[in-house]
């Protein structure tokens, strides 16, 4: 550490030149576009409308157009639609991913291959994920309908996501499939690190298997665990691609990601859109700041 | 350690199931990809007669050109991870290994530009691509993929930089190196692990991008495979060709789940070291 802080910037310089580019200034633009009436099309002739697009009449919140109340008009259908695939899908993926960490954890004759397994859909592409699902959930050529039919569990064949009673558990069910292992793994990864002389002496001791569980595995690997769910709550609130590809972004799906786009680019209004985005970048770092104050909290306790 | 003759039982049983459910999806797809004809409209997992038309006609329908459209993403994705990888390591090294002022907070900011939605970016990133004249062309899609390789890249060389012995750079300093010399003959050869992690996660998420990709690119010539397999359709919204769907998807995804499957190790740690230390 002998080098001084003027090299240390020189070093850092393509970095922050790219971060500039990509990230802030790209930022900076689309809260200014939220501030205008910009259509894709003509984004020169942008003129600046100030809060019109999220209290004006046709703004997102406070519209006196929305006759059946906000969160009966796509903007407040999205809101809904993502904090509950994403609380959902997140609780799912957790203790599942805590499951199949436990299990790995052990040992057994073939462990490796069965990590290797649990690795495979981490790696499918999103939409390859969402395409082979809506095969296998096809309505009428579905393997998945064909099983449930011939077991009588269904009296015919589901259209899983057309449906808007399940499109949304479907969403989050593919989701969950494919984010498990990433969970999974992260929390493997804590376990693998915990001090084995505490579990032999309770094993001495006869403490009963589910109790060290509580009160020794659960505390040890916690912090791991809180990262592993920020990591994918954040990583659920922005869901796009699933949706788009798997319901085509059909009104019981969409979700914050997706309305923003919607507005933006097939509808063109890219200032409207722009302020939908700006308030979903608001909503996620309202979320961080809230669950790191409430983890802080609880460890606090402890 | 002793197990019960049922704790034996119920391990295997379940790790049975974790195997079967998370294999059989893409297992079924490899299986689709052989059926033609009414044959895609028989359920079963076995085709009963194989037929590789789906995989063919991939690669000659005119106004679908796949070819394409995967060295469209192996260029991007490649120029994607030696960018990213290239102005990684120059970061990494100031933030791992210089103590200077306002170094925390440059690292958490990193973070939080990893955090951040995409959408959050899409309108100024859009004036900003067709302002530099990239709209439209594949090889453009490398500088908005810099958003979510780089603060990834940056944060796990960080932490494997960090690791590294002080005595190297000492002995290095005396012989009278400069910081490029150190970097590139004292800690290149030593971060070979974690510029390999990094490279193929990086890698993967740059292959699999799709709302940027679908956004910034309308030609269908430029298109990367995302795009590309999700607009594959029929004649009518009701005619899907599922078979050439699963072909394709295969194709796109054998690659890395075998890379994966290769560097299993490299990849959990690369995962490990990105999340935990967070």
């Amino acid at each position: 550490m002998n080098q001084k802080p003027r090299t240390a910037w020189l070093y850092l310089s393509p970095m922050l030149l790219v971060l500039i580019v990509v990230a802030l200034w790209p930022l900076g633009r689309t809260i200014w576009f939220s501030l205008t009436d910009a259509n894709i099309n003509d984004i020169d002739a942008a003129k600046f409308v100030g809060l019109e697009n999220y209290f004006g009449e046709y703004g997102l919140f406070a519209n006196p157009n929305y006759t059946d109340g906000f969160w009966e008009s796509d903007w407040g259908i999205s809101i809904i639609n993502t904090l509950k695939f994403s609380v959902v899908s997140v609780t799912i993926e957790t203790l599942l991913g805590l499951g199949v960490a436990l299990l790995l954890n052990q040992e057994f004759k073939g462990r490796a291959w069965v990590r290797a397994a649990v690795l495979v859909p981490w790696a499918i592409p999103t939409i390859v994920s969402a395409k082979m699902w809506g095969w296998m959930l096809h309505d009428q050529f579905g393997v998945i309908n064909q099983w449930l039919y011939d077991l009588g569990l269904v009296a015919q064949k589901v259209a899983w996501t057309a449906d808007p009673d399940f499109a949304l558990w479907t969403v989050v069910a593919v989701d969950v499939w494919k984010t498990t292992p990433f969970m999974a793994l992260l929390i493997l990864a804590a376990l693998q690190v915990l001090p084995k002389d505490c579990y032999e002496a309770a094993r001495v001791d006869g403490v009963h298997p589910l109790r060290l569980f509580w009160r020794v595995t659960l505390p040890l690997i916690k912090p791991a665990l809180m990262v592993a769910v920020i990591f994918r709550l954040l990583d659920a609130l922005r869901i796009f691609d699933l949706i788009y590809v798997l319901t085509s972004n059909s009104n019981s799906t969409i979700s914050m990601s997706g309305f923003v786009r919607r507005e933006m680019v097939d509808n063109g209004y890219m200032g409207y859109g722009s302020a939908a985005s700006t308030a979903l970048f608001l909503i996620i770092g309202l979320c961080t700041v809230a669950y790191i104050r409430i983890g802080r909290m609880k460890l606090g306790e402890d | 350690m002793h197990r019960s003759r049922f704790a034996t039982f119920s391990i295997y049983a379940l790790a049975a199931l974790v195997v079967v459910v998370s294999v059989f999806p893409f297992v079924y797809a490899i299986s689709t990809s052989f059926k033609s004809g009414s044959a895609l409209f028989d359920p079963s997992l076995l085709p009963s007669s194989v037929s590789l038309k789906n995989y063919i006609s991939l690669f000659t329908l005119a106004e679908q050109p796949f070819g394409r459209h995967i060295l469209n993403s192996i260029m991007v994705s490649v120029l994607v991870v030696a960018l990213s990888l290239l102005v990684g390591v120059s970061a990494a090294y100031a933030l791992g290994r210089i103590s200077f002022k306002g170094r925390g907070l440059l690292l958490t900011s990193v973070l939080a530009v990893s955090m951040f939605p995409q959408v959050a970016v899409l309108a100024g990133m859009f004036e900003l691509i067709r302002a530099l004249g990239i709209y439209n062309k594949a090889l453009g899609l490398v500088l908005p993929y810099m958003i979510f390789t780089l603060p990834f890249t940056v944060w796990v060389l960080t932490t494997f930089m960090k690791q590294l012995p002080k005595e190297l750079e000492e002995a290095a300093i005396m012989d009278g190196c400069g910081p490029f010399r150190i970097i590139k003959d004292v800690f290149m050869p030593l971060l070979w692990p974690a510029l390999v992690s990094t490279g193929l996660l990086a890698f993967i998420a740059a292959w699999n991008e799709f709302l940027f990709a679908l956004t910034f690119v309308l030609d269908n010539n430029e298109r990367t495979v995302p795009v590309s397999i999700s607009l594959i359709s029929g004649a009518s919204k009701y005619d899907i060709p599922w078979g050439n769907i699963m072909a394709a998807s295969v194709l796109v995804t054998l690659p890395l789940v075998l890379l994966v499957l290769l560097f299993q190790k490299k990849i959990v740690s690369g995962l490990t070291a990105g999340a935990v230390k967070g």
